[in-house]
């Protein structure tokens, strides 16, 4: 899939999450993307994210940074 | 099974708490206070003869057939007019009253052509029936009544005619069409014998009249009559089931003559349509039997290939060798399915069980995606569970009603009718829409507010009218402080309390006037029951979830909910799109809405099911298409669905089709989608199966088999020979046992089953221990979560922006006669209301771009660029055009683009950047289509042996 759609995908969920009271903002944007979005889209992103991660917001990198430690796909490559 | 008809009461059933005791010819009899003589001596099984009562309409007293002696009252009163007193001692049948009705009778008679025996009527006739019943022997007046011979049928309904010759002037269908259907479209012009019912047009075809079928169900005699009634005679056998067609799940009884429809009669015991019924379900069923439908499963290598009609077996075991080499070649992950809508309950679960536990992933999804999906996401993070709160009666008792981005008469019109009633009584009308839809002013009703926002700005409203409750101090405090979560409502009241969320400030985004919006949102808190429904127009954005979540908050600061008339309701599209939301048609989830991660519930699934089940969450559908795109998704077996029509950005999910190496279509025709299908399983209508639906209101209804699927195979069984060559071991003799293993693996369905289903007639989940019964209303005591949860609801504009190379917004919905895609009701004579999706544009936006009425003009955005003819239309606002998405050569969704949803990528198909102008010519996209549409549809047809 292409970077500049999940970078889109995933600044509108940080959008959403940022004026949220209750979870840290990356925390839940974290849950949210762990619990909607298939292995192949994560591993897409977090390859995204090492080249830099260009476009993202600060609350959608964060989030995916907390992920990606956390995610065991992290480490699987992109294509399998 | 035999011909069955329900019992008529001659006037409704009251069903209040304080009981009369009554005599009726002798015998002692309770009933509730407000129940007429008629009703009380049908519920003891004495027919008082009559002819202008029926029990769905309420009493009118006209035709003086039902008189009765009533001890210590003067005369003969009519029983239909009537009601029941203490103490009352009845006579339905004395000489006295038998005379006077003998007497009615007569002149009925001598004013009617007797033809019996060749009336099309003849057996299924009141008019009959009571000339029997009051035992008429001759007719003194000779007859040669009026007649009104003269007058020619009026044919010109496609599925009715009206022969006013027979006609007695009851009033019956001009009281349906008010009472049951408040369409307003008949009158009784003239008087005495002169009298006849007219249409206020031309005819019925050119009147008001929305062809729904309740003057057709009232009317005693063969005035207005069924046209299939008349060419093919009676039906002899009839079979309960369930309108396929829309998420109001009406009931109804199909009425056969062998393996044939003769009709479909709307059913007074189905609770979602209390015998109401719309054109779509009562009338448009001929494409079930249609020449188009396919029957024999087809294969080919590519899609330039013609079709090639095999057998079943050979067509499972092709799509299962591709299906396993493509998954050897490309990765388990590369295949997937889409469960369909308009499928049961059984089927869906079927299918995603064959994705989850056939092909090894959770790759599977449904057109909910493009719906409702933000609904599930938007409820169950406020309240606690995915679906709408209330059952469809509870609008009854609604004071406000808020409609936000819905076209109920259009769209759900059986609800509409019970909308339409409780409007035209008493209850207030907000409507929030860009567009003028009907129910804004119809017969007797004129919608107290119109907020005509523009497209996208829904949340900068919501969070508007909440901001005037919570500074204005109309809160329910006492509401939120027992049902809700205090921190977060502080939260939330903190936030909305800003001033960005002032209607001031909301007026600049929506352009919508701030006094219209303080009182709408003072009516809304203050009016009584207020009820929130809602439709597309809410979800198909890219705040979509957003704005579910910010009516949530509005209900909830208002305390409406958990009690009749409230409530957070979604008007859903198809008729089983709630179930097959239910059933675990989501890639994230399993039936009764549990995450595929949660090590619980998949444990439960792995010991049923004797596999081990993926815990990560598949692929949505534009991600599929997506993957598809990239080259690495290629396999996918959809179930009843059209996604090269429904789907937004046409050319994309084209281009993702084309790149897939095994696509499987299982539908009653070679759909859009087939085009690019390797493998055709032919598909079994609703007629053809059992199985339930599930409506928008929770209830589970059952669909009952009327004749044999075309194809040999009902689709639940399509699906099994599609598992047992992958070599899966699904063994269910009957899709009650699919029900069975649903009830053992779901809590909310836990008590449901078909026993229990044929028992109550339907049920509205959750059913289970704690609700044997179901559950008409949800969270009556607490919600489902706990707490009510507020959330904040920021308001974030679109992406999608005009320009000045696009500077108009587009926004789609749909009609009356058409249904979705269009592929059933395009093939029946519906087409006479729509024959093609057109534009509606404002006069002032035509007027810049000199586009005439009728004219053709071009409509380009940044995905792709379609044509079609003008309408100019006062129902627009300036700078927002229209348009339907039913038929394939239009296109529509070649124009839409691929923004969606920031939580659930349901696509924003309501707010499109265009262009519009003249045009005198189809577009590229419109005419290869065409071109490439004949090619991609050949079917080989091997020689028949016959010949
Ligand atoms: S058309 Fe039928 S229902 Fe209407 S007035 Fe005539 S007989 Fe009665
Ligand atoms: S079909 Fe429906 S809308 Fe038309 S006249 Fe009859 S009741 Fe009215
Ligand atoms: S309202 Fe919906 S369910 Fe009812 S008859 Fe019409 S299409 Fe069918
Ligand atoms: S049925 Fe009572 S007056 Fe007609």
């Amino acid at each position: 899939m292409s970077a500049v759609k999940l970078v889109r995908m995933a600044n509108q969920i940080a959008i959403f999450f940022r004026t949220q009271p209750d979870e840290a903002g990356a925390t839940a944007v974290a849950d949210h993307i762990k619990s909607f979005w298939n292995p192949v889209m994560r591993r897409e992103i977090y390859a995204h994210l090492r080249a830099g991660g260009e476009g993202l917001e600060p609350l959608a990198r964060a989030g995916l940074e907390a992920l990606m430690a956390r995610d065991p796909v992290a480490h699987e490559s992109v294509t399998k | 099974m035999s011909l069955s008809r329900e019992k008529d009461f001659g006037t409704p059933l009251r069903t209040g708490s304080t009981m009369v005791t009554l005599s009726i010819d002798g015998v002692q009899t309770r009933v509730p206070a407000g129940t007429s003589v008629m009703a009380a001596a049908a519920k003891m099984g004495t027919q008082i003869p009559k002819l202008c009562a029926t029990d769905t309409l309420e009493a009118f007293g006209s035709c003086r057939l039902c008189l009765v002696e009533i001890e210590g009252r003067r005369g003969t009163p009519a029983s239909c007019t009537t009601p029941v007193e203490d103490g009352m001692v009845v006579r339905t049948q004395t000489k006295r009253v038998a005379d006077l009705r003998r007497g009615v009778m007569e002149l009925y008679i001598s004013d009617h052509p007797l033809d019996c025996l060749t009336c099309s009527a003849n057996g299924d006739c009141e008019l009959q029936d009571m000339a029997g019943v009051v035992g008429l022997r001759d007719v003194r007046y000779g007859q040669d009544g009026e007649q009104h011979r003269t007058i020619a049928a009026d044919d010109s309904n496609p599925y009715f005619t009206f022969d006013s010759s027979k006609c007695i002037v009851c009033s019956r269908c001009v009281r349906a069409c008010e009472d049951v259907q408040g369409t307003f479209a008949l009158t009784i012009d003239g008087r005495g014998l002169g009298s006849l019912v007219a249409t206020g047009g031309p005819d019925f075809l050119g009147s008001e009249c929305v062809s729904c079928g309740a003057c057709v169900q009232a009317c005693p005699t063969a005035t207005l009559n069924e046209k299939s009634i008349i060419e093919m005679g009676a039906p002899t056998r009839s079979i309960d089931t369930t309108c396929a067609y829309c998420g109001v799940g009406c009931g109804f009884r199909a009425e056969m003559q062998g393996d044939k429809v003769v009709r479909m009669v709307p059913s007074k015991a189905g609770k979602a349509n209390e015998g109401h019924s719309c054109v779509k379900g009562r009338f448009a069923w001929g494409y079930a039997t249609h020449k188009d439908r396919i029957t024999k499963p087809m294969v080919r290598a590519k899609i330039t290939d013609p079709w090639r009609e095999v057998t079943w077996d050979e067509a499972f075991a092709h799509a299962a060798s591709e299906f396993r080499r493509i998954q050897g070649a490309y990765g388990v992950d590369s295949i997937g399915a889409i469960t369909s809508s308009r499928c049961t309950n059984e089927e869906t679960f079927l299918v995603q069980k064959l994705v989850r536990a056939g092909f090894g992933n959770n790759n599977v999804d449904t057109c909910a995606r493009v719906c409702h999906s933000p609904t599930g996401y938007g409820l169950k993070t406020t309240f606690g569970t995915s679906a709408g709160t209330q059952d469809f009666k509870s609008v009854a008792l609604s004071d406000v009603i808020l409609v936000i981005g819905a076209n109920p008469t259009d769209a759900h019109p059986v609800f509409a009718s019970r909308m339409k009633k409780r409007l035209r009584k008493s209850a207030k009308l907000i409507v929030i829409d860009p567009r003028r839809i009907d129910l804004f002013r119809t017969a007797h009703i004129e919608a107290d507010h119109h907020l005509a926002l523009k497209p996208g700005t829904n949340v900068a409203i919501i969070n508007a009218l909440a901001h005037v409750i919570i500074t204005e101090g109309l809160v329910n405090e006492a509401f939120v402080r027992e049902r809700c979560d205090l921190g977060d409502f502080e939260s939330w009241a903190r936030f909305i309390a800003r001033d960005e969320n002032a209607p001031e400030a909301v007026e600049k985004v929506s352009g919508v006037a701030t006094s219209e919006i303080r009182a709408a949102a003072r009516l809304f808190a203050t009016g009584g029951n207020g009820a929130i429904y809602y439709g597309l127009g809410v979800t198909e954005h890219s705040q979509g979830s957003t704005m579910v979540m910010g009516m949530a908050n509005l209900a909830m600061a208002t305390g409406n909910l958990g009690r009749a008339g409230v409530g957070v309701n979604p008007l859903r599209g198809q008729n089983n799109v709630q179930g097959a939301c239910d059933m675990g048609s989501f890639p994230h989830e399993f039936s009764g809405y549990r995450h595929v991660s949660d090590d619980a519930t998949r444990d439960m699934f792995e010991g049923l099911w004797g596999v081990s089940l993926s815990p990560e969450p598949g692929l949505r559908i534009p991600n599929m298409l997506d993957e598809a795109v990239e080259g690495r998704f290629k396999g996918l077996y959809i179930q009843g669905e059209d996604i090269a029509q429904s789907d937004p950005d046409t050319q994309h999910v084209t281009r993702g089709l084309r790149n897939m190496e095994c696509v499987i279509v299982q539908d009653l025709f070679l759909n859009e989608t087939a085009k690019y299908a390797h493998v055709f399983f032919p598909g079994s209508s609703f007629l053809e199966k059992d199985g339930t639906f599930t409506n928008a209101e929770r209830r589970i209804s059952r669909v009952r088999k009327a004749m044999a699927p075309q194809a040999g195979l009902a689709d639940w069984e399509t699906t099994l020979g599609f598992a047992k060559a992958l070599g899966c071991v699904f063994s269910y003799a009957h899709p009650s046992q699919i029900m069975d293993e649903i009830a053992a693996l779901t809590p909310t369905f836990a008590g449901v089953s078909y026993a229990k289903l044929d028992e109550l007639g339907s049920i509205q989940w959750p059913c289970n221990d704690s609700a044997p019964q179901g559950t008409p209303i949800m969270h009556v005591e607490r919600f489902v979560r706990g707490k009510g949860k507020f959330m904040i609801t920021d308001f974030v504009p679109t992406d999608e922006r005009t320009t000045q190379r696009f500077p108009l917004i587009l926004t789609t919905g749909r009609i009356l006669s058409q249904y979705n895609v269009g592929v059933q009701t395009q093939r029946t004579a519906n087409t006479i209301w729509h024959d093609e999706d057109v534009l509606e544009i404002h006069a002032f936006d035509a007027e810049n771009r000199g586009i005439r009425d009728g004219d053709l003009v071009a409509i380009q955005s940044r995905s792709g660029e379609v044509a079609l003819h003008a309408r100019i239309s006062e129902r627009m606002q300036p700078g927002v055009v229209y348009t339907t998405f039913h038929h394939a050569k239009s296109g529509a969704n070649v124009i839409t683009t691929d923004y969606s949803d920031w939580a659930t990528n349901c696509p924003e198909y309501k707010v499109t950047a265009v262009q519009v102008q003249r045009t005198n010519r189809w577009s590229d996209w419109q005419e290869e289509d065409r071109a490439s549409g004949d090619l991609l549809r050949i079917i080989e047809r091997k020689a028949d042996a016959a010949e």
